[in-house]
């Protein structure tokens, strides 16, 4: 256990590097999920084939071959950047089609009644948006999406074993070495640094869920 | 036919979402020419990168099938021995918690959410160095890619269990209490075949779910399809085209198995009695 | 219907255990044997020129031999696209067969992974190691070094432009991402003088890092970084010395003493009558040129 004392600072660091590749990762597929999601559902057929086409790729492709495709095919056009850059975008590129199933079933979920309701009663698509569609929504996704990020949370391990380099993953296999250390310490440190990243995760998840759950 | 989102269509929305649609399909086709020039522009698409792959009279394609064969039939053997033992694994894991009492179903339910809480990375690359510290030194990484992935999906597959048992209708648990079976076996010989019939569509959805991590074995030198890709690309020096096409491989097969996943569940759910298990979409939130 | 699904599962099983049975990779499964013709022109021993009952006599009756080299790295055991892996270990290897009077054809070889090295030999898989098998004392006591057959050395390969690095005590110092493969000695090594490290499981990789920037420095042993040098068209260099001396040896059966003088004597002789200096020249010596002396050879335990 002295190893983990000893190298506490080196822990810390891939942890906060981890922490980023995972901030970073959740805004980003939020938003271009949400952003798919839309194509998805929209009335304009060709938005709607895009969108069908990028959830089928992402979710059926292995996540190491997105990012060494982005790591290593990319800089063959020319357009070089970090690993860390690259990483996060494959990571976020991934889990984009996942957030988008999420979101679209929580608009699959909202009965159509509902929004027959809210047009006969006159409002605007903004105010049925907002009123009426979106909170009911909301309660559908918030589990699915919460795993889904509890999930890209876990997959941030794997963009740290693609090149990125001082995250907990490679904080492990540097340390885990003929230097002496003995291994089942050094990597229970690392298993623990990214269980406090998804148990919190996973508890406030449920808050939340339980918040906002409907009695169906 | 109206939906949540947007009302029958009258004469001038059809006209606007053809408005749209055209300068959709447009935007749409700009930013495939651009991909495509900037990959000409850099030699992408000359033969000496693809026709390693696609061209069977080049000099280097039957190797390269060959070793990609050899990748292949390495992540599949990986992925049935996984999915196998983490059925066997989680149905033991899902019959604990279910059968045992309040306090013994603490242990198992902390090691439940504990390994579900880890990356399946980590899982392996602490199977991987520990266990040869402790003696069990096996000399295929094959082995310790399995005993990762099942420890990782034997939870997953534990919690579609108990749901699957909870979804069933209570009366069938009764009943086999009424005739005289124990609580184990009720769960047994009733409840779980049930459960498992209702199951099969998520179970599919979980092999997926495998097969895609078995990729994970170019971390331990385990020469499943991606390591396989890795080590020919170095004499080929075509990255992008063969992660297209192992992508390819890996979409087509995966999505086969979703929409097979699909239609069983359709079939089931006329036919069954009980719930069909809504867990696709949190099944395959996992890697 | 249960017994349907338990059958079903049941064939799974069997179906999925056959596979790994007979077709997985990686570790211990035997390929195809060699089809390469062999260097060199000395002439080729009789079977029955060997003491009866040696390892010696064994190999050379049945005619077959097997070694264990490794399959991924360049100039020494690269396995490529191509049926049988080639490199300076596999060249030692058939001129150690040549010496029984087995051909090329004969020879058998197992992927020799750094870790299972030992392992190999003592559960009898293989009959030789080649695989850029560094001596130490730990790997002694379990199993036979023969040779060293060739002295090796860790260094660092760099930008040609990158001045700040001169040797591995700069690494932590400059703040420097190193880059080298999993598994390997040199990456095990380099730890102990930096923690920035990134892994992959091919050379090439750390040589593309390298070319983008990702990565300051490429470290492994300095003859495969040649190899890299030579592939990037004049982009990187070597710094400074090896830092590290690697003595490669032939891994043989713990006390098997005859087999291990048998195996210097060889080497002795190749590197008497040219076919050492053919092996190295027509594998590693394609980015460096200059041939090797063999080392002095250590006496067999």
């Amino acid at each position: 256990m002295g190893v983990l004392i000893d190298n506490f600072a080196l822990y810390r660091d891939g942890f906060l590097v981890s922490l980023r590749i995972c901030l970073y990762a959740m805004v980003g597929s939020l938003l271009l999920g949400t952003l798919i999601a839309s194509f998805r559902v929209s009335p304009v057929p060709p938005l709607r084939a895009f969108g069908a086409a990028w959830v089928t790729v992402f979710r059926n492709c292995p996540l190491t071959i997105v990012l060494f495709f982005f790591a290593f095919g990319i800089p063959e056009v020319g357009i070089n950047a970090s690993f860390f850059t690259f990483g996060v975008t494959g990571l976020v590129f991934y889990t984009s089609a996942f957030v988008c199933e999420a979101v679209r079933s929580g608009i699959n979920a909202v009965p159509t009644g509902q929004a027959e309701a809210y047009r006969s009663i006159g409002l605007t698509f903004g105010q049925g948006m907002r009123f009426i569609v979106l909170p009911q929504a909301l309660r559908t996704v918030v589990p699915p999406l919460g795993s889904v990020i509890i999930a890209m949370f876990k997959n941030s391990a794997i963009v740290g074993a693609v090149g990125v380099g001082g995250d907990l993953f490679s904080v492990g296999e540097s340390l885990s070495s003929a230097q002496g250390n003995p291994v089942l310490p050094v990597l229970l440190g690392v298993a623990l640094g990214y269980l406090a990243i998804t148990l919190p995760s996973a508890a406030g998840l449920a808050v939340v869920e339980r918040r906002v759950a409907i009695a169906r | 036919m109206s939906s949540v989102l947007y009302d029958e269509p009258g004469p001038r929305a059809r006209r606007v979402t053809l408005y749209a649609s055209v300068v959709a399909a447009v935007l749409v086709a700009v930013l495939l020419f651009l991909v495509y020039r900037r990959l000409d522009q850099n030699g992408q698409f000359s033969s000496a990168r693809w026709s390693p792959l696609l061209n069977p009279g080049d000099a280097d394609f039957s190797a390269v099938w060959r070793l990609l064969g050899g990748g292949i039939r390495s992540t599949l053997t990986a992925a049935v021995l996984s999915i196998v033992a983490s059925l066997v694994v989680g149905t033991v894991l899902a019959s604990l918690r279910l059968l045992a009492g309040r306090v013994s179903r603490l242990p198992v339910i902390g090691l439940i959410e504990l390994l579900r809480g880890l990356p399946v990375l980590i899982m392996i690359y602490l199977v991987s160095r520990v266990l040869p510290e402790y003696g069990l030194d096996l000399a295929n990484p094959l082995w310790y890619l399995v005993i990762g992935l099942t420890l990782y999906n034997s939870v997953v597959i534990a919690e579609i269990i108990r749901a699957g048992v909870a979804s069933l209708p209570r009366g069938q648990g009764e009943a086999a209490l009424a005739i005289g079976m124990s609580p184990s076996q009720s769960l047994r010989l009733v409840q779980l075949p049930q459960a498992f019939r209702v199951m099969l569509p998520s179970l599919i959805s979980q092999l997926v779910v495998v097969l895609k991590d078995t990729s994970l074995g170019f971390i331990i030198l385990y020469g499943e399809t991606v390591r396989t890709a890795n080590l020919i690309i170095q004499e080929t020096k075509n990255p992008i085209q063969m992660y297209l096409v192992i992508g390819a491989l890996f979409v087509l097969t995966n999505y086969a198995l979703s929409r097979f996943a699909q239609y069983v569940e359709r079939r089931l759910s006329r036919s069954s009695s009980a719930e069909v298990i809504d867990e696709p979409v949190t099944a395959m939130a996992g890697d | 219907m249960k017994l349907k699904k338990l059958s079903a599962v049941a064939a799974t099983a069997t179906l999925a255990l056959t596979l790994a049975a007979c077709g997985s990779s990686g570790g211990a499964t035997p390929t195809a044997t060699s089809s390469e013709p062999a260097a060199g022109g000395s002439s080729e021993p009789a079977a029955g020129a060997f003491e009866a009952g040696t390892t010696m006599a064994k190999l050379a009756n049945a005619g077959k031999i097997r070694v264990g080299t490794k399959f991924d790295q360049p100039g020494f055991g690269l396995k490529g696209l191509g049926d049988t892996p080639e490199g300076f270990d596999v060249e030692i290897a058939k001129i150690i067969a040549k010496g029984l009077g087995i051909g090329p054809d004969g020879i058998e070889y197992t992927e020799a992974p750094s870790k299972l090295r030992e392992q190999l030999i003592t559960d009898g898989k293989v009959d030789i190691v080649a695989a850029t098998y560094t001596i130490n004392d730990k790997r002694k006591e379990l199993i036979g070094f023969a040779g060293p057959y060739y002295e090796a050395g860790q260094d660092l390969m760099v930008k040609k432009d990158n001045d700040t690095i001169k040797g591995p005590d700069d690494l932590k110092a400059a703040g420097s991402k190193v880059c080298s493969v999993t598994g390997s000695t040199p990456a095990e090594t380099i730890k102990k003088y930096t923690d920035n490290i990134i892994l992959f499981d091919v050379y090439s990789k750390c040589a593309d890092a390298l070319r983008t920037g990702q990565v300051d420095v490429v470290t492994t042993d300095n003859v495969i970084l040649l190899g890299l040098v030579a592939d990037s068209k004049d982009a990187f260099k070597l710094v400074g010395n090896p830092f590290t001396k690697e003595p490669y040896g032939i891994g043989y059966a713990k006390g098997d003493t005859k087999f291990c003088q048998f195996i210097d004597d060889t080497l002795k002789k190749a590197s008497e009558d040219g076919d050492y200096e053919k092996a190295w020249t027509s594998t590693a010596g394609k980015f460096s040129p200059k041939v090797p002396k063999l080392p002095t050879l250590a006496p067999c335990a």
